[in-house]
């Protein structure tokens, strides 16, 4: 049994959020996952977003789909209902879950087998339906649970455990993102919170389907010499584009940046996020140019991480269906049925 | 010789497929049915959009019989690909009306069938230049030819015109022009009225005449169905575009022109029923509808459904299988599929309607059972009921009904202090009580997984935690039983030694051989079955009977393999009566088999029977 429960023991100090939660509150049951895991420094990194977001922790709904990567969400949030689908499948089921009620936060969480094999069938429609949700892969290469196979991204030529070489070309799970019209892309290491937190929370603000590619080392199977998703190797190939920080519309906050440019980008719902660019011309609102730049840099063997792409004035796909404001789980049998007259009518009709 | 028959005769239409028979041959049924005449028309068409055969064939029955009888009384014959075929089908005296505008060898024709010739190519090239409208109203002008060779009100036929040209002139001018031509014709150069008319008559009544895809896709509406996701495939699409239809009409907003609803056309059968179970499990009523193909590909998720306990809806149009099969043809062939889907000991409530009435209320009423026993729940119709014009009672309902939610945790149910076990089962019926995300800050969240947990949701391989869920959930399966429709009893006029147990789509054809055989001194009481699991009114009925037909419409007696399975039915007793050629099952077939089977079994005398 890898039921763990937490001890609800809160120390009385601990610093409490706007909408009176503590970090704890934050947390889920203790993990199950090898001790190092990159994933767990994700759901350290989701804890603190929606902490620091003052996110009731009940108004997320979480979802994943099988593997390491998807069962951390029992991992955070303990207060919220949490959905491990079928492998693969988590964004359809994401997708009908937002559609029943638009007024909960969306928290897809998947792995790279997961998403990029059986599921990327799933995560391609979700992206490009425009479904509000803020979508984790947490890509390490390799298929954890099953014990050490080669994923759809694994890069060409890097190594399994065992010192095979994987021959089959990546999925570029961003580069498709781009494509398919996501309106928030981002990518981050598990192991810099520092730029992971606030990338998160920019996706939560965010009112689109917002997508964000983690790199999140394999301590069983993956962080070895001749692996590219090690430790070692991203922190030796991250080229981060900007250093972000997250500015909830309503109360701006001086930020401590100084040097280099700095940008501020303002969402649909006043929320800003505020760029320092690190790469002197990289302007993360022109789709073409951040294909471009990705690949360049892709083809030099930098991992480009940061804010990569996003479209403020994005529309969900709540917008494109024209649904009522309602989430539609909450009308009731008078909003729904047309009634006996208007069935009568219908009758007549087919006479 | 010469058929004579009012009211009672079978019209068939040999077209090909994408000359725009369709409307043409539809006009025709309905215009009988406005004469007081019932009708039931069934479209037998190739998987394929243009080019290749199809037919229309109409059965015109004073009595009000639906099922397909057998047999054709006056062949329309308008494809040359499938003429020999098309004229060996016509019945001794009956007749065949054809374009006459090519001579045809005698060696064509066969003696004992009455040859009415009219040179529709002619008439057309004569009358029209453009070519597609050539090709179009060659199809009106035979409906008119017909309408005087049959004595149908030609009145009648122009009012539907008016009806489906409202505010279109022009349109309704050309086609009326067309409809008198052909009558005009008809008139004038042939031998009008022949042996088979139609007179007006009552026996239509108030009774409505809407395709079983239309209907389920209302009861969906009236259901409180609020999402929908599905994926393209034959027989099932018309029902999600009917969905569609009905939402635009009757579920928008009027204050805001907004939508209370969604509907997602998937990227495949997966994703339709994943986006039908997400919404289940946040709590809106949704559903899929496909056909057998699709439902391979859902098994997984109707697992996880089934396991984690989320209410959802399938509508399943059934069409011949395996495989890609006939997907034009019906069948009756994916019951065990559906009553078992999925891996693992896995059984699913299942529904049967006859006709679209039943369609509109199984399907209705099929919300409030998965919500109830949360739980897929599937309809199973096919293709004959779903795609298919049936004349049948008007639909009803009860403006004092309200939504049977099931047993959902509220914010104020959890705030006074109820335990809340996500599968507790707190009454004894197996049902447990659920929460909706979002519902309240501390109490009620829970996981929900495919993998086996405790009563309170926690993941466990522990072999009693798995044992009690899996016994709580034969218990849920037991109390379904109580929920589903109960089946029907179609008592014989007389004493009758014979049972017959049958579903679905069968129940015309089932119906007119009762009788047919009731008049041959056969009596059969029937039981129509309308929900799995299985009522046990059926353990009843086939104990009162030493032998019992169960007829369907597939190879292997899939319903008589369950009720062997899941009733304890002694298999010795039950005789099948088997017609899966994709073609919908005919009384004169039921007839045939029962009596062969009443020969064979004349050892009892009837008197001690009774
Ligand atoms: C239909 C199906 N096929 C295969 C599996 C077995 N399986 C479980 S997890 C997994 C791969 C997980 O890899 P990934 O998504 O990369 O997550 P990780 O464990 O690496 O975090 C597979 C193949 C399954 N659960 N279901
Ligand atoms: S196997 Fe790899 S992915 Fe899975 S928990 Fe262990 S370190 Fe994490």
């Amino acid at each position: 049994m890898t039921y763990l429960a937490k001890p609800k023991l809160h120390h009385p100090t601990l610093a409490k959020n706007q909408v009176g939660y503590t970090r704890r509150d934050y947390e889920g049951k203790i993990s199950t996952l090898c001790a190092g895991c990159g994933h767990d420094s994700i759901s350290a990194s989701i804890v603190q977003a929606c902490w620091e977001l003052d996110i009731e922790p009940h108004r997320v709904a979480k979802l994943s789909g099988i593997g390491c990567s998807s069962k951390t969400p029992d991992y955070f949030l303990g207060n919220s209902h949490g959905f491990n689908s079928v492998h693969g499948r988590m964004p359809s089921v994401l997708t009908g879950a937002n559609l029943a009620n638009r007024d909960l936060l969306y928290m897809g969480v998947s792995g790279d087998g997961d998403s990029a094999s059986i599921g990327i069938g799933q995560f391609v429609h979700a992206i490009r339906r425009g479904v509000n949700m803020v979508y984790i892969v947490e890509n390490n290469g390799v298929y954890g649970l099953t014990k050490g196979q080669f994923s759809a991204t694994a890069d060409k030529g890097s190594k399994s455990k065992r010192g095979i070489a994987n021959m089959d070309e990546p999925l570029d799970l961003i580069g498709m993102a781009m494509i398919l019209g996501a309106t928030y892309v981002g990518r981050s290491f598990s192991g810099d919170k520092k730029q992971l937190v606030p990338l998160i929370k920019g996706a939560i603000e965010h009112q689109g389907a917002a997508f964000i590619d983690v790199i999140s080392p394999c301590v069983a199977f993956n962080n070895h010499a001749g692996s590219t998703k090690s430790y070692e190797y991203v922190r030796q190939h991250n080229e981060a584009v900007n250093r972000l920080d997250f500015i909830e519309g309503r109360e701006e906050i001086t930020a401590d940046y100084d040097a280099g440019e700095v940008v501020n980008v303002t969402q649909h719902d006043g929320s800003i996020i505020r760029l320092r660019k690190l790469a002197g011309d990289y302007d993360p609102t022109d789709r073409i140019k951040v294909m471009n730049y990705l690949q360049q840099r892709a083809a030099a063997g930098e991992v480009v991480t940061g804010l990569l792409y996003i479209d403020p004035q994005a529309q969900d796909l709540h917008h494109h269906l024209n649904t009522v404001e309602t989430p539609l789980n909450q009308l009731a049998t008078r909003d729904l049925c047309p009634g006996a007259v208007a069935l009568e009518r219908i009758n007549a009709s087919l006479r | 010789m010469q058929l004579q028959a009012v009211n009672d005769f079978v019209v068939k239409f040999a077209n090909v497929n994408g000359s725009g028979s369709a409307s043409a041959n539809e006009l025709f049924a309905r215009s009988i049915l406005r004469m007081g005449v019932p009708v039931s028309p069934r479209n037998i068409f190739p998987s394929n959009i243009q080019g290749l055969p199809t037919w229309y064939e109409v059965r015109v029955n004073e009595t009000g019989y639906q099922g397909r009888r057998g047999g054709v009384d006056l062949m329309v014959a308008m494809n040359p690909q499938t003429w020999d075929n098309d004229v060996k089908e016509i019945e001794p005296g009956g007749y065949l009306f054809y374009d006459s505008s090519k001579p045809l060898p005698k060696s064509k024709f066969r003696d004992d069938v009455n040859v009415i010739g009219m040179p529709l190519t002619e008439i057309c090239n004569a009358t029209y230049t453009d070519p597609r409208q050539r090709q179009l109203f060659k199809n009106i002008i035979y409906v008119g030819a017909l309408s005087a060779l049959l004595e149908i009100d030609p009145a009648e036929i122009e009012k539907l015109f008016s009806e489906q040209y409202k505010g279109k002139e022009a349109l309704l001018q050309s086609n009326v022009k067309a409809l008198r031509l052909g009558r005009d014709y008809a008139l004038q150069n042939l031998s009008c009225p022949i042996g088979l008319t139609i007179k007006r008559s009552n026996n239509v009544g108030n009774k409505i005449f809407i395709d079983g895809n239309s209907a389920a896709a209302l009861g969906a509406v009236y259901g409180g169905a609020s999402v929908c996701a599905w994926y393209p495939i034959t027989p099932s699409s018309s029902l999600a575009e009917a969905f569609i239809k009905y939402c635009q009409k009757l579920r928008v907003d009027p204050a805001s022109g907004q939508n209370k609803f969604g509907i997602i056309q998937g990227e495949d059968e997966l994703a339709s029923i994943g986006i039908a179970i997400g919404a289940g499990w946040n709590g809106a009523r949704s559903f899929t509808a496909t056909s057998g193909p699709g439902i391979s590909l859902m098994q997984e998720f109707i697992g996880l459904a089934h396991f984690a306990e989320i209410p959802v809806v399938l509508i399943d149009v059934q069409r011949g299988g395996p495989s890609t099969g006939m997907p034009t043809r019906t069948q009756q062939s994916d019951v065990l599929a559906c009553a078992y889907a999925s891996h693992g000991d896995t059984k699913h409530v299942l529904l049967f309607p006859e006709d679209p009435t039943e369609c509109f209320e199984l399907t209705a009423q099929a919300f409030d059972l998965a919500e109830r026993l949360q739980t897929p729940v599937f309809v199973m119709t096919d293709l004959d009921i779903g795609m298919n014009t049936r004349l049948c009672e008007p639909f009803q309902w009860d403006d004092t009904r309200e939504y049977d939610r099931g047993k959902v945790m509220s914010h104020a149910d959890l705030e006074s202090g109820r335990d809340f076990g996500r599968y507790l089962d707190v009454d004894g019926d197996g049902i447990p009580f659920r929460t909706y995300p979002g519902t309240h800050p501390t109490k009620g969240a829970y996981f929900t997984r495919g993998t086996t947990k405790d009563r309170y949701a926690r993941y466990s391989e522990a072999g009693p935690d798995y044992v009690d869920n899996m016994q709580r959930l034969l218990r849920k399966f037991e109390t379904a039983k109580q929920l589903v429709p109960k089946p029907l009893l179609y008592p014989a006029e007389k004493p009758a030694r014979f049972g017959a147990i049958f579903y679905g789509s069968t129940s015309p054809a089932m119906v007119e051989a009762m009788h047919v055989l009731a008049e041959k001194g056969i009596h059969v009481n029937a039981l129509r079955v309308r929900g799995f699991p299985f009522a046990e009114e059926i353990n009843d009925f086939v104990a009162n009977h030493p032998w019992v037909f169960v007829v369907e419409q597939n190879r292997d007696a899939q319903l008589k393999t369950m009720l062997v399975n899941e009733a304890k039915l002694n298999p010795s007793r039950l005789l099948s009566i088997l017609h899966y050629d994709g073609t919908p099952i005919t009384a004169r077939y039921i007839v045939d088999q029962i009596s062969q089977h009443a020969a064979a079994r004349t050892v009892v005398p009837l008197k001690r029977v009774s």
